[in-house]
């Protein structure tokens, strides 16, 4: 096999082109590095070309009280303070130069009166923070990036008269090992979905940005992609994974028809004026206003009306809480019969806005809603519920450098990332971590590359992940991969959703382990050319262990704290905050063990009201006032 | 709810193929993608198709639908006839890899022949400031996600694999027309290397490509067609050549 096998070297490998991976691939270049840029989809599909609102950052444009400092709070807040302090606080100071810089580049925000970037409202935020091309600000940030490494390209075809000299994009191309050796990342094997054939990248550094695991459950957001490919390749590779059990449920989702089930409903309605009702016409929201928030959000509608004119002077509707509140207020109103006959609530704009004011700032959601759904938003409510969208836990790494822990050589940044959104993730603050932190894992893996030098791979490590390709090929009469992936999506979605109980979770962990000993044998029919069956066994792979990784850590935390709720332990409870769970991999199973939690410095803990703080800490933290 | 329908799917790649029927389920509300997958899923596991996103933001489904380039993914099933049989097919104007997937690597190659956006060397990070007026017209155009039914049903190459070497195609002349009203980009003279080095010239103008967006940009109206006013213009007018020399735009910063 080996002297077939296509091979190529590059300092740098970049999994994923999202808009992570391409961040971290534009610093790289910059760093005068060669880089390969892997792909599962076409370049320009991935998965950020569905975020909406916007990407959060202080510039202060709509209101200049907004700084850094707020940003930073409300992101702790939001997390409910199990973010890792460190990432919310660089990811809060560089935003703004993130995205300032994507407008040099050729990006088009939305303006203000006075040519400024206009940035609009957005739940948990305390001022209008998001930057935002209508409701399509991934696809600007996607198609941005794009054109920026195409740019790169022309330069570097003029000076070199190769285009590809430097940074490569190679499309449609599924990584299934990190190499190592002498317990370094060496390189990354895979193959080309268009034809089936292997290839090995020989680089001593490699960046995950792979995004997601919505797959993992029924109904989700999510596209294809989101697997969990990057989560599972540093687990294998040694890494670890913090604070899995941590998923985020958008709360509106599209919940009819059945084929749009799970398609996400921007939170830019509510950001806009969209309000919720029940079945009965209620306005529930406000019932559902938790005490740690009750000084931030109106208890009353005409307060709450007020607020969309005057912001000094009101407090804001509830419909604006962190996703979790309104995911689990959702939850409660469709079990306590007050939902549609498809399981939803109403969301309506259409009472708030005129007809051509909705059409022009939430174009797409217009043309998603009336083209699949046949109804027109600027008219009739529309009908939502939760659904499965982002993955807070994610590869343990290093802040400054995004260097994953445990695993010289490997880089994660974006959703595959664990740490900066803590147990909830506010809306726009992926966008924007993913510019910070992928910026940083350019540089950091550039760094790295430059003071190790090159790492070359052992013909063992190739024939280990070239056994892997081939075995789904050599099985006959197994498994139907597509079967057993509906039915761990079931029992995700069924045992380890949006509330969760330990006879649950842990029946959960006995069906995985069932369907991950019976994936052992799955077989695929057709050839090795654009064969999504074989694609797909190797999705279910990793599924399978993130699945495991998120059940057992949700096992393990009695309490219920943002993207995370047990039935059976509804409180949240100070002592918990101090934990993180890390996952690892045996090779057999995935175990979980517990952490402290970095706790807060004296400079950012100051930032702080006491009180606000005394809502989330022990009296012991308290006293001692941050860490140093 | 479900009902049965009659789907006659393209299956093969680059040497041979041809249409082969199947009946499959349907349910209420569902897109042909759907169905597709429902094949997929259950009768033909290596059924090769492109989709990511399924909500017409991504524009990876591009195929042909009763010989329409379409989203499989916004195309409802209640939009065809209960008996009817639904040709499924890949798209004509690029090679086939295998059953529905083609080969668009064309586009890509097109996108890099593209002189990218130029802004004022001296221009810092936060300084910009641009009307919102003046950033729609570019904006209309950065809606493009990137499905290629535009080129695809291009008749300049759709059947005239000769066309491709000198044509950009509509995708990109809308990227050359967003470029060319980009309030920010000093490069001067987009419009003329669009008809000189780009194929602008061999476009006339049947509108075919505004039909098939699936965002609805008014990509003949709005890119091509003052694009091509205004390089007649230019060519022929001695003082508006003279003025496209000098400054391109003024004030705008």
């Amino acid at each position: 096999m080996s002297e077939q096998l296509e091979r190529y070297s590059y300092d740098i490998v970049v999994i994923g082109a999202g808009g992570a991976g391409l961040r971290a691939a534009v610093e790289a270049r910059e760093a005068g590095l060669r880089v390969a840029i892997i792909c599962k989809s076409l370049f320009g599909k991935a998965h950020t070309v569905m975020a909406e609102g916007g990407v959060a950052a202080s510039m202060g444009n709509v209101n200049e009280s907004d700084n850094w400092m707020v940003h930073f709070r409300d992101t702790m807040r939001g997390g409910k303070f199990l973010n890792h302090y460190r990432m919310a606080e660089l990811h809060a100071k560089e935003a703004p130069e993130r995205v300032w810089e994507l407008e040099l580049w050729g990006a088009l925000f939305d303006r203000t009166k006075e040519g400024k970037i206009s940035q609009r409202n957005f739940g948990g935020h305390e001022y209008p923070r998001l930057a935002h091309v209508g409701d399509r600000t991934g696809l600007e940030l996607i198609r941005t990036m794009q054109q920026r490494i195409v740019a790169m390209q022309q330069k570097d075809g003029r000076e070199t008269g190769n285009p590809e000299s430097f940074i490569k994009v190679f499309a449609e191309l599924t990584v299934t090992e990190i190499t190592k050796e002498n317990g370094k990342v060496s390189g990354a094997y895979g193959y080309w979905r268009e034809s089936g054939k292997e290839v090995f990248f020989e680089a001593p550094a490699v960046v995950l940005a792979t995004g997601g695991v919505g797959k993992t459950f029924k109904i989700t957001s999510n596209s294809w992609e989101g697997t969990g490919d990057g989560h599972a390749l540093a687990l294998k590779a040694g890494g670890n994974l913090v604070d899995m059990e941590f998923l985020q449920f958008h709360p509106t989702g599209m919940v009819w028809p059945p084929s749009v089930r799970g398609l996400l409903v921007t939170e830019s309605v509510r950001g806009d004026g969209g309000v919720l009702t029940n079945t009965d016409g209620v306005r529930f929201m406000f019932n559902y206003i938790p005490d740690v928030f009750k000084d931030k959000y109106a208890d009353n509608e005409a307060e709450a009306d007020r607020w969309y004119n005057d912001q000094a002077n009101n407090r804001r509707p509830p419909e604006l809480l962190p996703r979790d509140e309104v995911a689990r207020a959702i939850n409660s109103e469709v079990k306590a019969g007050r939902g549609t006959e498809h399981g939803g609530v109403f969301l309506d704009v259409s009472k708030r806005l005129p007809a051509d004011v909705i059409k022009k700032k939430l174009p797409s959601m217009w043309h998603q809603f009336y083209e699949l759904a046949g109804v027109d938003i600027t008219k009739e409510a529309m009908e939502v519920g939760p659904t499965c969208h982002y993955v807070m836990g994610g590869v343990e790494v290093d802040p400054d450098s995004a260097a994953a822990v445990g695993v010289p050589g490997l880089f994660a940044a974006g959703e595959v990332a664990g740490g900066m959104h803590g147990s909830n993730r506010l809306g726009g603050n992926s966008l924007s971590d993913l510019l910070v932190f992928g910026r940083r894992a350019g540089v950091g893996a550039s760094e790295y590359v430059k003071s190790n030098g090159a790492n070359p791979a052992s013909e063992d490590s190739l024939k280990v992940a070239h056994e892997r390709i081939e075995k789904p090929f050599s099985q006959v009469g197994g498994e139907n991969p597509y079967a057993l992936h509906q039915e761990l999506q079931e029992v995700a979605h069924n045992l380890v959703g949006i509330i969760r109980t330990r006879a649950e979770l842990e029946e959960a962990i006995a069906k995985i382990a069932d369907i991950r000993e019976r994936a052992k044998s799955v077989s695929v029919s057709g050839g090795r050319e654009f064969n999504p069956g074989f694609h797909l066994t190797f999705d279910l792979d990793n599924m399978l262990l993130i699945a495991e990784s998120t059940a057992k850590s949700a096992l393990l935390r009695e309490e219920s704290r943002g993207g995370h709720t047990r039935d059976d332990f509804p409180g949240m409870n100070a002592q918990w905050r101090q934990v993180n769970h890390i996952s690892s991999f045996n090779g057999d199973h995935v175990s979980v063990r517990q952490q402290p939690l970095p706790s807060l410095p004296k400079e950012l803990f100051d930032l702080f009201d006491i009180h606000e703080l005394e809502k989330y800490m022990t009296p012991e933290e308290i006293a001692k006032g941050g860490s140093n | 709810m479900a009902r049965t329908i009659k789907l006659r799917i393209w299956r093969g790649n680059a040497k041979d193929g041809g249409l082969q029927d199947v009946t499959v389920d349907a349910n209420e509300g569902e897109v042909v993608l759907d169905v597709i997958h429902r094949v997929q899923a259950t009768q033909m596991n290596d059924l090769a198709v492109r989709w990511n996103c399924k909500a017409g933001k991504c524009g990876s489904c591009s195929m042909e639908i009763n010989g329409k380039p379409r989203l499989a993914c916004m195309t409802q099933m209640a939009n065809f006839e209960e008996d009817e049989t639904i040709t499924i097919t890949p798209l004509r104007a690029f090679p086939v890899i295998k059953d529905l997937v083609t080969d668009v690597s064309f586009n890509y190659k097109k996108a890099m022949e593209i002189p990218a956006f130029e802004p004022p060397a001296d221009l810092k990070p936060g300084e910009p400031r641009m009307e919102q007026i003046d950033v729609e017209r570019s904006q209309e155009f950065r809606k493009c996600i990137e499905c290629f039914l535009c080129q695809d049903t291009c008749h300049v190459i759709r059947d005239h694999e000769e066309n491709k070497k000198s044509f950009a195609g509509p995708r990109f002349f809308i990227r050359i027309a967003e470029l060319d009203m980009h309030p920010l980009d000093m490069l001067r003279n987009r419009k003329q290397k669009a008809q000189e080095e780009h194929g602008l010239g061999m476009c006339n103008i049947t509108k075919c490509c505004t039909e098939v967006c699936p965002e609805h940009i008014r990509i003949t109206d709005n890119a091509i067609i003052p694009m091509k006013e205004r390089v007649v213009d230019v060519k022929y007018d001695p003082a508006r050549w003279l003025g496209s020399k000098i400054r391109k735009r003024d004030g705008i910063l």
